[in-house]
């Protein structure tokens, strides 16, 4: 018996969730993305990780990092803003301890997320990823806005961000490179497709949004750094707009990101062109939330007639 | 961790803007005194972490001051209503470090978390000598139920309206004598003086702003002598030494 949209009625066996991502196989397009999932450890308890398509690993730097000062978080309507500042232990603790911990609990895909303050700082945190053979993606973060000095001011101008992927390409090998791209730019298509031409493999966009709150008794900024990034469902048509844009603009896969919290969420982005879809904020107010989407997007897919999630862009 | 859905039993004031709230769901998580819930509320994107008082395997009371929006929605929910809560955050206290005589040191509703802790400490025959401070005698919280456990309780507040007058570190020469170890929850100013005023080991409840409540968003990282620490998870509750103030 089959239903009209030619989908097998009563079950999800001719549903597929299954992508490609710079010929890297993903079982489904639902990845953490990075800075919401710790190093996927912290939620091996909570749920089998290895239903996740893949994982966004905390960013990491050439040196451990602290990061900023707390308070780091402060909530808004549709989300909220984080100024963490890249607190990570360092990519030689992220090869040497996280990832061999990571791989003996979870088999699917890995993307590592790179920063740096200098180009010199990117490729030589780079050359330790691209050998590290548990990370099958490397996540160039040219747009993190909770730094000084580094992090956004790669990715808010389109020279900057392609001397990072020429550089960074140069020593990564056959292993993907994949730009965070930053919304806080004029025309992120421009800086999209410097990437791109800078040989790119794919780009995961949008990075927080610029923001800030104030604690109107105390009259200062409720994060210590004064501005942080906004993430969550109020951004994501923004990012939707973006991921429309920048898909239509370039040839290489991108990843959708921002404010995604629903399998329907999921769908619309890859609708606007996303090959992956990464979930972010939605992890802090629901640590379950991606496990919930995993198990949601096939009945999803059905009822909307979707064999598959390949080509759905509109 | 633990996601699970709790019905509202009762949500009560018992002193100024100081709420008890007492939820009926599968409590299994919650291993130790001192750690938390964290709650989701309709129209705020963020959970409130609040600590546990008591539990057992179907029920757990919470203790919670209005502060800000989020409490004030919490403080209007009626028995019936349900709850989306995490449970067995952070990692509590550790019971063990005391022999003989405890101290206990809280500050306003800091006295919540170190509840379950001094029952646990009066069942294994601990003496627990407990301070709670508090602003005024309208905050005052748990004084009858500490007594009740057998601990020996000081009250103090800053303007003398009950109690001893001053800050509870007024009441440390007394109350601290032949303890052996400390707990404290609180400001942390208040846990900060009460750690360098005693010589005997101890341990402090740190709080700050959170995001995941999980350890996921390293949100609440604090400084340690370890290294940077996430609250709610590595903490809350911290060796006295390895905290850095």
């Amino acid at each position: 018996m089959r239903g009209r949209t030619g989908i097998q009625e009563g079950g999800h066996s001719m549903v597929t969730t299954k992508v490609n991502f710079c010929g890297v196989h993903f079982k489904n397009p639902v990845v953490p993305a990075s800075g919401t999932f710790g190093f996927g450890l912290e939620m091996a308890g909570s749920f089998d990780l290895n239903i996740l398509g893949g994982i966004s690993l905390k960013g990491t730097t050439l040196e451990p990092r602290y990061g900023n000062e707390c308070p780091r978080i402060a909530e808004c309507p549709g989300g909220l803003i984080n100024s963490v500042g890249l607190q990570n232990p360092g990519i030689d603790a992220l090869v040497k301890e996280k990832l061999p911990a990571l791989r003996k609990i979870y088999k699917g895909a890995v993307i590592a997320n790179i920063s740096g303050f200098s180009i010199d700082e990117y490729v030589k945190c780079c050359v330790k990823a691209a050998d590290a053979p548990e990370i099958d993606i490397i996540e160039v973060n040219v747009s993190c806005p909770n730094v000084h000095g580094g992090g956004m001011a790669f990715g808010t101008s389109a020279e900057a961000a392609a001397q990072v992927t020429k550089a960074v390409k140069a020593v990564c090998g056959a292993k993907p490179v994949c730009i965070k791209l930053s919304p806080n730019v004029t025309d992120i298509i421009e800086i999209a497709q410097a990437c791109e031409e800078a040989g790119a493999d794919g780009l995961t966009l949008i990075n927080t949004v610029l923001g800030m709150r104030i604690d109107i008794a105390r009259r200062k900024p409720i994060v210590a750094a004064g501005y942080g990034g906004y993430s969550g469902p109020g951004i994501f048509p923004l990012a939707l707009r973006m991921v429309h844009q920048v898909s239509g603009a370039c040839h290489i896969p991108v990843m959708g990101c921002g404010g995604v919290a629903s399998e329907r969420d999921v769908v619309e982005m890859m609708m606007a062109g996303a090959s992956l879809v990464q979930v972010g904020a939605e992890n802090l107010r629901n640590p379950m939330a991606c496990k919930d989407i995993v198990e949601h997007l096939p009945g999803l897919m059905q009822e909307l007639g979707l064999e598959n999630l390949n080509g759905i862009r509109i | 961790m633990k996601q699970g859905k709790f019905i509202i039993r009762s949500n009560r004031e018992i002193a100024d803007r100081t709420f008890i709230l007492e939820v009926e769901g599968d409590c299994s998580a919650t291993e130790r005194a001192g750690q938390f819930a964290d709650i989701a509320l309709d129209g705020f994107f963020l959970r409130r972490p609040l600590a546990v008082m008591q539990w057992d395997a179907t029920k757990m009371s919470l203790i919670y001051k209005v502060v800000g929006e989020g409490t004030k929605k919490i403080a209007a929910m009626t028995p019936g209503e349900q709850l989306d809560i995490l449970t067995g955050l952070g990692n509590g206290f550790d019971a063990s470090l005391s022999s003989g005589k405890a101290l206990i040191v809280c500050g306003g509703i800091g006295a919540s978390p170190t509840f379950s802790l001094a029952k646990q400490l009066r069942e294994r025959g601990i003496e627990v000598n407990v301070i709670l401070g508090f602003n005024n005698a309208s905050e005052i919280i748990l004084e009858d139920e500490y007594k009740a456990l057998g601990c020996k309780v000081a009250v103090t507040t800053v303007d003398g309206s009950a109690g001893v007058r001053g800050f509870v570190t007024d009441a440390l020469d007394t109350m601290a004598t032949d303890c052996d170890c400390f707990y404290t929850c609180g400001p942390k100013i208040m846990m900060k003086a009460v750690c360098g005023a005693l010589e005997i080991p101890g341990e402090a409840s740190l709080e700050e702003r959170m995001g995941c409540g999980c350890g996921i968003c390293y949100g609440c990282t604090c400084h340690t002598s370890k290294g940077p620490k996430r609250v709610c998870a590595d903490g809350p509750v911290f060796k006295k030494e390895d905290i850095v103030w």
